[in-house]
């Protein structure tokens, strides 16, 4: 094998993937607590893995250059379809994730304040205030 | 000399290391939403490895599994959180 530039850009982006992977897999184990665990390993291996289907698309690619068979691309608008799924999918599992972990209970470590739970607490006084004002207005009309 | 194929084997069983780590968490977590957190990267990591493994196959079907893994594995964290959300503080 020679090293010609477009197999040292997919030895690159493979060398990206791999240690970003790692490296939430190693966050996930170092950090204190919940929501630090779900940063780490969240935006690590969805990092590493936007980095694996690129390496697929431009291995692909080459291939598809290199013989013109059909299938290779195929196997690179198959990969694309792969990477939109995981874009949109992964972000949003994870925040539902941490919306779950603080309704449970779980307190984040050394932290001293919570706005998230101010937030809701002023959202529930005046959707309160609201209602009263609501009722109050209907027993006018009535 | 080294294949590019080789090499993606070997990324492959590197990710295959990681989700082996990663299972200790679920086992080690405290609460259940850290036990969550660990299923949630294994499943990125198992889309990665047969994405991976796809390419170094020349086979196409891995990675439409890859995707049909993606989206259920979306829906089957969805319903976790909405299971944990009603849950009791530990």
């Amino acid at each position: 094998m020679t090293f010609t530039w477009p197999i040292i850009l997919i030895i690159i982006l493979l060398i990206i993937s791999v240690v970003f992977n790692i490296l939430g897999t190693i966050g996930l184990h170092r950090f204190p607590d919940v929501y630090t665990r779900l940063h780490a390993a969240t935006k690590c291996t969805t990092f590493g893995t936007i980095f694996v289907t690129f390496t697929v698309i431009a291995y692909s690619v080459r291939l598809y250059i290199l013989t013109e068979e059909a299938k290779f691309i195929n196997m690179a608008i198959h990969t694309l379809i792969a990477l939109i799924a995981l874009l949109a999918t992964n972000p949003t599992g994870a925040h539902a994730l941490a919306r779950a972990a603080h309704k449970m209970g779980v307190k984040p470590k050394k932290a001293v304040r919570d706005d998230l739970k101010d937030a809701d607490q002023h959202k529930k006084k005046t959707v309160k205030k609201m209602v009263i004002k609501k009722d109050k207005a209907q027993g006018e009309v009535n | 000399m080294i294949d590019l194929n080789t090499l993606f084997y070997a990324a492959a069983t590197l990710f295959a290391i990681s989700i082996i780590v990663c299972i200790f968490r679920i086992f080690l977590g405290p609460t259940a939403a850290d036990r969550s957190v660990g299923f949630d990267t294994i499943n990125t990591l198992v889309v990665a490895t047969m994405i991976i493994l796809g390419a170094a196959m020349w086979e196409t079907l891995f990675i439409d599994i890859a995707i049909v893994y993606a989206i259920l594995s979306f829906i089957t964290t969805l319903f976790i959180a909405k299971y944990l959300e009603g849950g009791v503080a530990e």
